[in-house]
């Protein structure tokens, strides 16, 4: 919708009309430009948040955080090659994969390592009975309903979800846990499936023919695909 | 589109009249985090209510929890009524392939550290540190009866923390049953093997 006087308006009603104009003849070029700055301005606002929310920031992925005992998988599984279970010994049989005990650091720290500072606390903790308070590296939101053990005994490994843990000193996330990403190992669980002796080897990785060794697999673990994105599977 | 006569007015209280659209539209964006941190406990969580500031409550001394009192010394204890090691696996515990290969799993998550693959005592832990490890092939512990291996596991012995909290019942009993079938191969003949499979052995395979 332009508004433009006729040259032959301008120069017979010059004087009496123009002065009373709103508008100078660059409010054209302005009421085009604005709305597209606006338009731009919003974008970016929503790119920036979208941005910052799928940052480590929030996320949180591949940041490490501080514990009470730098405790590093990358030496006690990775060079010692001690299995998860040893530690996070409800992992097979209940929904939750669980912290180790302090006695658990004690079977071992009790007789290598006894004098280390870095292992004050845990020596603390088993003469006083007082926990140690990990920091929690994965969370769901409580409206989410998880499981190891159902994940563990058809043939997840730890490493599809929590990545090489074998190769980090301090723990830090390995991907956002967002409900896509568990969808999509829920819509075509083939491609992750993995023979069940191979659940706790971080080093696995699938072949080239994934595809037809995940089919089988997903055949013989009897696993419910067409159930498996149903809400209520996760949010119940 | 129809001709345009009277021209549109655009004016400065008409845009802000529109001033509160935003505004309300950030009204719309809800922001309750009660359902992502919901008042219930998880295994593992910290606590308010306890004075040790755990969810997870120990169990209380002397007590046995509801629907796990099993009057069964055998297979909890190992041990046979008169309170000497058992010298059989208990009744319901079938010493078949599964049990053997469930319990070489559980071996290898939990006794391998220390008393290494085979049972020798040279396990990654025992040949870093000043940890020594008894092999689990001198003749005492071959002449042992299983009873006393189950009670070793649950218990502990000298230096050796007990598993207890680590390892239920029929798992360890799977884990005695796994070491004595290690003690078994690291002190085999030829003749241990059926005559139809020692062409395999003798051809190196
Ligand atoms: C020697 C004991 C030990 C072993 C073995 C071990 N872990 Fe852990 N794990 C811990 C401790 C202690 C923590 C808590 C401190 C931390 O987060 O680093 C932990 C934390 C974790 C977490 C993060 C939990 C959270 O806070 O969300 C994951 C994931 C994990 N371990 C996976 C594994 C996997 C996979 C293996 C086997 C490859 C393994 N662990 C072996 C002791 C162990
Ligand atoms: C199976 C035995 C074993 C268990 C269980 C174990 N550790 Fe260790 N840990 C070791 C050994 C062995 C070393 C020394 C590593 C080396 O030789 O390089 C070590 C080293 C450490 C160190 C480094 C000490 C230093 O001064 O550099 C820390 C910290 C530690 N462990 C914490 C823990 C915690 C916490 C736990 C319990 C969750 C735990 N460990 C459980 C065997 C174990
Ligand atoms: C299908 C994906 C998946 C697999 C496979 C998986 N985890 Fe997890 N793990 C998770 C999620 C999701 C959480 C967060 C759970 C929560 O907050 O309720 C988690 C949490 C944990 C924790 C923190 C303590 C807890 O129980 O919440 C530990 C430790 C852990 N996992 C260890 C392991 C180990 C060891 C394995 C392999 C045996 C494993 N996980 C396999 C997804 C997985
Ligand atoms: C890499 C693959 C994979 C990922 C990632 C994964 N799952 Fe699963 N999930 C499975 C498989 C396979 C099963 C077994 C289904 C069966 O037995 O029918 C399963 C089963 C489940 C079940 C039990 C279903 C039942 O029938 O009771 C729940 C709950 C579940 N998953 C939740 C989750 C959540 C929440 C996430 C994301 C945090 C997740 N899963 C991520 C593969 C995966
Ligand atoms: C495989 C497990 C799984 C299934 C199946 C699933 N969800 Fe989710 N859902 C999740 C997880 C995990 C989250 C948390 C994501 C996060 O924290 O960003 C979630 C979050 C949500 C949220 C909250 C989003 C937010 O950020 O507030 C809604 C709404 C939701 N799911 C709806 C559904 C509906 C509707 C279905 C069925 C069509 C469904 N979900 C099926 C795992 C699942
Ligand atoms: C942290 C290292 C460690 C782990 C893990 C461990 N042991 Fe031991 N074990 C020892 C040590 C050390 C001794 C010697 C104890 C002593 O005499 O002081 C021992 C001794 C034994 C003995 C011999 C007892 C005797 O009468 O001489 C048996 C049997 C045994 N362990 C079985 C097991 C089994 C089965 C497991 C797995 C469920 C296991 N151990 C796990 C360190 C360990």
């Amino acid at each position: 919708m332009t508004f433009r006087p006729t040259s032959a308006g301008l120069s017979s009603l010059e004087g009496k009309y123009m002065s009373a104009q709103i508008f100078k003849p660059q409010a054209n070029g302005i009421f085009k430009i604005v709305p597209l700055i606006i338009a731009l301005v919003a974008a970016g606002v929503v790119l920036a948040l979208v941005g910052i929310d799928e940052s480590p920031y929030i996320t949180e992925v591949g940041v490490a955080k501080n514990q009470p005992v730098p405790f590093s998988h990358k030496h006690h599984v990775g060079e010692l090659k001690i299995d998860c279970r040893y530690c996070h010994a409800t992992v097979e049989k209940v929904a939750y994969a669980g912290y180790p005990a302090t006695e658990t650091c004690m079977s071992c720290h009790s007789q290598v390592w006894t004098n280390s500072p870095l292992l004050e606390p845990v020596r603390d903790s088993y003469v006083t009975g007082e926990p140690i308070a990990w920091n929690k590296i994965y969370e769901l939101p409580d409206f989410v309903y998880f499981n190891h053990s159902i994940h563990v005994n058809k043939g997840v490994g730890c490493s599809t979800c929590h990545g090489r843990v074998d190769e980090m000193h301090l723990l830090a996330k390995n991907q956002p846990l967002y409900m896509g990403w568990c969808l999509d190992c829920h819509r075509n669980p083939e491609q992750y499936v993995r023979p069940q002796d191979q659940v706790f080897n971080m080093e696995w990785q699938p072949t080239a023919n994934q595809a037809a060794e995940g089919a089988r697999l997903v055949a013989e673990y009897h696993i419910r695909k067409e159930q498996l994105t149903n809400c209520y599977i996760c949010h119940r | 589109m129809a001709q345009n006569t009277q021209p549109r007015r655009w004016n400065v209280a008409r845009l802000t009249r529109l001033i509160w659209l935003p505004g309300l539209c950030l009204v719309l964006a809800a922001c309750h985090l009660d359902m992502y941190q919901q008042p219930k406990g998880y295994p593992n969580d910290p606590s308010t209510f306890f004075p040790d500031g755990r969810l997870n409550r120990p169990p209380v001394p002397n007590t046995v929890a509801i629907g796990q009192f099993q009057s069964d010394p055998h297979f909890l204890q190992g041990t046979l009524a008169d309170g000497s090691p058992a010298t059989e696996l208990p009744p319901n515990v079938k010493l078949d392939d599964r049990l053997l290969a469930y319990g070489r799993t559980r071996y290898e998550a939990f006794c391998m550290p220390c008393h290494g693959l085979v049972g020798d005592g040279q396990g990654i832990i025992a040949q870093r540190g000043p940890l020594t490890v008894p092999s689990l092939h001198q003749e005492r512990l071959r002449t042992a009866p299983v009873g006393y291996f189950y009670g070793v596991i649950t218990n502990g012995v000298g230096r050796m923390y007990g598993l207890a909290s680590r390892v239920p019942p029929e798992d360890r009993w799977a884990i005695v049953a796994y070491v004595r079938a290690l003690q078994l191969s690291q002190n085999a003949s030829i003749d241990d093997v059926p005559p139809d499979q020692r062409g395999l052995i003798e051809s190196g395979r």
